[in-house]
């Protein structure tokens, strides 16, 4: 399968997260934006400074800068960013 | 499966009577939520005018509590919880609310039972915090919120099954439009007199695991047909548009130049015309007392210090307004990413840009939301730095100096002022002041950290005119009993100090009076900076508050019969230099001259000694700054 760090995904692709490489406290806090495996993820854009990114996880729009994003890992889908936003796969 | 839930299926909707004589002995209501969920505005639904804090702007860090007046049970005591995603006490945001929700906050009484706030149109993520807040075992009313979001996008509830599913009662409303909001005294009736709301417990999952949580909660609104709404098209577009590379952050200037071109253009001329009026009701209202000291007093003592703190409100108040619109329309959290990039090269990150904004408004309310920054070092930093942002409090004091000594010149067509242009300035080297103190200390004390940024972007609303109508009288009233108390305690007491010794009965001369005597005594110090004693005095007067340096050198100047018959501005020409001008306000830009400010620190950081350095600190840069440009200014004209 073709798995990416976050970071590493272009503008307008989309996924599913495969699984999120951070400490306790801080993929706690990820998990209630809706950062867990299985749920689907959409880069939407940058800031203007280019970084952080904003992803749009389970309907939010939510900002990471790369050093963040670089350790969560994603199932890309779509290039194209064209699957339902809200489609949820549950984890395995 | 741990999170298999089981309910048993009973109507909920059956109409109890209320019991005659029923006398609930239920005192206080929890009010708790996810962040951006719509808790505030249905904490002041709930309670109107009749909070019992004050509600600073930026995010809720405190539980403010009010009477439930608005829907006539004024026996209740509504307190708002910090706005959390779950109990897990990773946050001090959570403990908070956990120790309240188990009665283990000293002198917050145990609530009775909670209101649940949830954002309607994200159900499968906010769900996750109604687990563990049904763990601590309350009565509690599940409010499905932004209902008119919900049906405007296309989403789909069916509350009946949920409450099955849940447990617990369930209602959706909108606290934005007050729909819905019956539901609230009905389950506060019910659970006053312990009626039984035919739910059976269920089985909730491992608290402790977030992905249980979240996989309990995708399947509950699974089964009960939960539709997410479609993403609303307008912030997308909107947001394409200011995010922008170039556009974006063109606009996020334009914002900032234009909050401070109507402050003070729009909010002058009213602050000039609200001056004349208190002037001339205190000229009237003295002719109807006899020539004594008691006249003296009022006029001369209270009158006048007052009136001079009062004329700021318009401003003031327009700076409100302003922050009010960017923070409920949802823009604010778009400054944040666009600030972080350069809020991170001084080692901050763009959550810090809130607090930093609220502070050109007050540092107090800065200091307090500065909570939300997880990161401790980066909490201190920011607090640090906060104080160095050109809060309203310095308003006074720049536009009676600005106003006094900088000719009223256009440039570019009108379109900027010599004014505006020098009080721009001082809000640029407030900004710098803080850039510098927060990269020494990110350097030197405080190593760079590695917390994440993680910034939620709400979606784009109108803000409404009850919500900034209620922020802006929040704001209005803390700013007129700060005027009532302090300010107007320290206007009486300069006023005393500079009448007494009383010789055979008169009043001292004010130049042979205490303060007299005591600013002469600190002169030789504030010289070299171009200050007089009397601008001494302001000083140490404006220890307490910074607007009170006006009212004392109003009260100076009026009883000086020098200057007496001459008004502020003018006294103030004849009597300090230019140099002297513009060292005094760049003091007031660097200088820590708030006590408040400094018992929020140690209350915030819980020690006396960074208040402490903080003091000395910003003391000495504003001296250094000031005897830097009198020295240049006065040698240049």
């Amino acid at each position: 399968m073709n798995v990416l760090a976050l970071s590493d995904a272009k503008v307008g692709s989309a996924g599913v997260v495969e699984r999120v490489d951070l400490p306790d406290e801080v993929s706690h806090y990820l998990a209630h934006l809706g950062f867990l495996p299985g749920t689907s993820v959409e880069i939407l854009r940058r800031a203007p400074a280019g970084d952080p990114r904003v992803y749009r996880i389970d309907g939010v729009e939510v900002g990471l800068r790369n050093e963040t994003a670089k350790h969560i890992f994603l199932r890309v889908i779509s290039d194209t960013a064209d699957i339902p936003p809200t489609a949820t796969i549950e984890a395995a | 499966m741990s999170c298999h839930v089981t309910a048993v299926a009973e109507p909920i909707e059956e109409k109890i009577p209320t019991p005659p004589g029923a006398t609930p002995r239920m005192r206080t209501v929890a009010l708790i939520g996810p962040p951006n969920c719509g808790k505030s505005t249905l904490f002041n639904r709930l309670t109107g005018m009749r909070q019992k804090v004050a509600n600073y702007p930026g995010v809720t860090v405190e539980h403010h509590s009010g009477r439930m007046k608005s829907i006539g049970r004024n026996d209740l005591t509504l307190i708002d919880l910090p706005g959390i995603y779950s109990l897990a006490t990773y946050s001090e945001d959570a403990r908070v609310a956990v120790e309240v929700l188990t009665g283990k906050m000293p002198g917050v009484p145990k609530p009775d039972c909670v209101l649940l706030v949830l954002d309607a149109t994200h159900l499968n993520r906010q769900l996750m915090l109604a687990a563990p807040v049904f763990s601590i075992g309350l009565p509690t009313l599940v409010l499905l919120n932004m209902s008119d979001q919900l049906e405007a996008r296309g989403g789909k509830i069916d509350t009946l099954a949920l409450a099955r599913e849940l447990g617990h009662p369930v209602a959706l409303i909108s606290a934005a439009q007050g729909k819905g909001l019956d539901a609230i005294p009905d389950f506060l009736l019910r659970a006053g007199s312990k009626l039984d709301d035919g739910l059976r417990p269920v089985q909730l999952p491992v608290l402790q695991s977030a992905a249980s949580c979240r996989s309990w909660a995708t399947q509950v609104t699974a089964r009960t047909k939960y539709q997410t709404p479609a993403a609303s098209l307008w912030t997308r577009r909107l947001d394409s548009l200011l995010l922008h590379r170039v556009f974006g952050p063109l606009f996020f200037l334009v914002v900032v130049i234009a909050v401070f071109q109507v402050v003070f253009t729009l909010g002058q001329p009213l602050s000039d015309s609200l001056g004349n009026l208190l002037t001339n009701a205190g000229a009237k209202a003295a002719m109807f007392l006899p020539d004594n000291w008691l006249r003296a007093l009022l006029r001369d003592g209270l009158w006048n210090g007052v009136q001079s703190v009062l004329v700021f409100l318009p401003q003031i108040l327009l700076l409100f307004l302003f922050i009010g619109i960017l923070e409920d329309s949802g823009y604010l959290a778009r400054a944040a990413l666009i600030a972080d990039r350069v809020m991170r090269s001084i080692g901050l990150n763009g959550k810090a840009f809130i607090p930093l904004l609220s502070a050109y408004a007050c540092a107090v309310p800065a200091i307090m939301a500065t909570r939300t920054i997880e990161n401790k070092r980066e909490r201190i930093a920011t607090i640090l730095i906060a104080p160095f942002m050109t809060c309203s409090a310095r308003l006074p004091i720049y536009t009676l100096i600005i106003a006094a000594f900088i000719p009223n010149q256009r440039f570019l067509g009108g379109l900027l002022g010599l004014r505006a242009l020098l009080m721009l300035g001082l809000y640029v080297i407030g900004f710098l002041a803080a850039l510098i103190t927060a990269k020494l200390l990110n350097s030197s004390v405080m190593k760079a950290s590695h917390a994440p940024f993680i910034l939620e972007l709400p979606q784009y609303r109108w803000p409404t005119v009850t919500s900034l109508g209620l922020r802006l009288y929040d704001r209005g009233k803390l700013f007129l009993k700060k005027a009532g108390t302090i300010i107007l305690g320290v206007t009486f007491l300069v006023w005393v100090l500079s009448v007494l010794p009383i010789h055979g009965g008169q009043f001292s001369e004010l130049t042979s009076s205490v303060i007299g005597h005591l600013g002469h005594w600190i002169e030789p110090v504030l010289r070299p900076l171009g200050f007089n004693w009397k601008i001494g005095i302001g000083l140490l007067s404006s220890i307490v508050a910074r607007e009170v340096i006006v009212g004392t050198l109003g009260t100076l100047y009026g009883m000086d019969p020098a200057t007496h018959q001459l008004g502020l501005q003018v006294a103030l020409r004849h009597d300090i230099t230019l140099g002297g001008a513009i060292a005094l306000v760049v003091f007031f830009a660097f200088a820590m001259q708030c006590t408040s400010t400094l018992i929020i620190v140690r209350r915030e950081t819980n020690s006396w000694k960074l208040p402490a350095l903080q003091f000395c600190y910003m003391t000495t840069v504003a001296y250094v700054a000031a005897l830097v440009v009198n020295q240049v200014i006065s040698r240049l004209f």
